[in-house]
C-alpha cells in the first residue's frame, strides 16, 4: 500500500534541503509512519532538535515543533515534558548534536529516565559544518578535521544510552527502512527514556571522503554491518568482528521522572499545608 | 487475463537523482535520465514497494 507522507508534511516544505542520497530522509518516512501507526495527534506530539542537518527535520513535520540551539534538544524537551506531561515529546538529531555539545545533556535524561524518546540519525561526522569528525567517526576514518585518518576510538551510542541509564534502547539502519519504523513505535510506546539510534548515510561529507564511491554503496555497508540480537545468539565474537546490533538492545522498568517529580511536588503541598 | 500494472509515479521536482530507487528495485524497473530517475520497465513491476519505502527524498508512489 502506498503511503500518504505528505499528510504529515507541512504543506511546500517539499522538496526538503539534505542533499541526494542523505539518509535522513529515509529516517523521517520511518518516523511518520511511526507516528501514523501510533496514531499520534499532531496537537498532542512535540518533536524538538538541536542544530544540525539532522536538526532540520522537525521543520518539515506538521505538529508541535521547536528547533533549538546546538546541542540543548534534550534540555527544552525536558521542559516541554515537566510543563505537560500529557504530550508525546520526541527529541531528534545528529551524532554531532546528541554526544558531542549535547552529550551532558543525552547522559543525564537516560539516569533520569524522563519519557521522551530520543532519535539519533548517526552519520558519523558533522555534515551540516562540512565533515568535521564527532564523537561517533571510527578511528582510523577521514573527516575535514582528521585528513590523516581519526585517532580517536568512537562512542557505541547505544552502549553510552544503557550505560547512562536509558530504559529503552535500539539501533537500526537507514539500509533497514521498515525497522525505523517499528523500533520508533516501541520506543514511543515504552514509558521512560527511550534512545533509537539509526545508522545513517551522509555520502556528501563522509562517504566521499572514506572511499564509498556512492550512497548505494553506503547502503550495502550498512546492509552488511547489521547484525539482529537474534542472529548474533548464534555468532561467534570473531564472526561479530566489523558488524554492528541491530534491534532492541535492552529494556527496562524503572521509576519515571515527571512521576517521581510528581511525588516531590505533593511532599512540598503536604508539608505547606 | 492481462496483467494489471501498477503507476509509479517519480515527482520530478523532488527526485535528487541519488540511484537508491535504480540500484534496490529488485526487478530493474527504473533508470536513470540525466539527474533524474524515470521508469524504464513498468512491466517488470511486482509492487514490493521497496522504491516507495527507500525514496529518501517522497519522490515515489506506487499506485495499485
Ligand atoms: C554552539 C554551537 N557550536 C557549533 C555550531 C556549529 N554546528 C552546526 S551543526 C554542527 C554539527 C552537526 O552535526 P550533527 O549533529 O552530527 O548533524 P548532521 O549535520 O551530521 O546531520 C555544528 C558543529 C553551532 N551551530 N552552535
Ligand atoms: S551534508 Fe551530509 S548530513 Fe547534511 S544533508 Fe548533506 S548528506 Fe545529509
Ligand atoms: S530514490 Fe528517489 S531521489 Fe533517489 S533517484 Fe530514485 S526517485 Fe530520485
Ligand atoms: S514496487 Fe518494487 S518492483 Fe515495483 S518499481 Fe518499486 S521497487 Fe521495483
Amino acid at each position: 500500500m502506498s503511503f500518504d507522507y505528505e499528510k504529515y508534511i507541512r504543506p511546500g516544505k517539499l522538496p526538503h534541503i539534505w542533499c541526494p542520497g542523505c539518509g535522513h530522509g529515509i529516517v523521517m518516512k520511518g518516523l511518520i509512519r511511526a507516528m501514523d501507526a501510533l496514531g499520534m495527534k499532531k496537537n498532542n506530539t512535540a518533536i524538538v532538535s538541536g542544530i544540525g542537518c539532522a536538526s532540520r527535520l522537525p521543520g518539515y513535520i506538521d505538529c508541535c515543533t521547536l528547533h533549538t540551539t546546538h546541542g540543548r534538544a534534550v534540555a527544552f524537551a525536558t521542559g516541554i515534558k515537566m510543563a505537560k506531561p500529557e504530550m508525546q515529546v520526541l527529541c531528534v538529531g545528529g551524532d554531532g548534536d546528541g554526544v558531542a555539545i549535547g552529550g551532558n545533556h543525552f547522559i543525564h535524561a537516560c539516569r533520569r529516565n524522563i519519557n521522551i524518546t530520543y532519535l539519533i540519525m548517526n552519520n558519523n561526522i558533522y555534515g551540516m559544518t562540512g565533515g568535521q569528525f564527532s564523537p561517533t567517526t571510527p578511528t582510523g576514518a577521514k573527516a575535514s578535521t582528521t585528513p590523516y585518518g581519526n585517532p580517536d576510538p568512537p562512542f557505541d551510542i547505544a552502549k553510552l544510552a544503557i550505560g547512562a541509564g536509558a530504559t529503552f534502547v535500539a539501533r537500526g539502519t537507514a539500509y533497514h527502512a521498515n525497522q525505523i519504523e517499528k523500533l520508533l513505535v516501541e520506543a514511543i510506546r515504552h514509558k521512560g527514556f527511550s534512545v533509537v539510534e539509526i545508522l545513517d548515510s551522509c555520502p556528501t561529507t563522509y562517504g566521499r571522503r572514506n572511499r564509498f564511491r556512492s550512497v548505494v554503496e553506503m547502503m550495502n555497508n550498512l546492509k552488511e554491518i547489521a547484525v539482529s540480537v537474534q542472529a548474533a545468539e548464534h555468532m561467534s565474537p570473531e564472526q561479530m568482528q566489523g558488524k554492528v546490533l541491530t534491534g532492541v538492545l535492552y529494556r527496562d522498568n524503572r521509576p519515571e521522572y515527571v512521576e517521581e517529580y510528581q511525588k516531590v511536588i505533593e511532599a512540598a503541598q503536604d508539608f505547606a499545608g | 487475463m492481462e496483467k494489471r500494472l501498477p503507476t509509479i509515479e517519480i515527482n520530478e521536482k523532488y527526485c535528487k537523482g541519488c540511484h537508491i530507487c535504480v540500484e534496490f528495485c529488485p526487478t530493474r524497473v527504473f533508470e536513470m535520465k540525466g539527474f533524474i530517475a524515470t521508469v524504464k520497465n513498468q512491466e517488470a513491476c511486482i509492487e514490493c514497494m521497496q522504491c516507495e519505502l527507500r525514496c529518501p527524498d517522497f519522490a515515489i508512489k506506487v499506485l495499485p
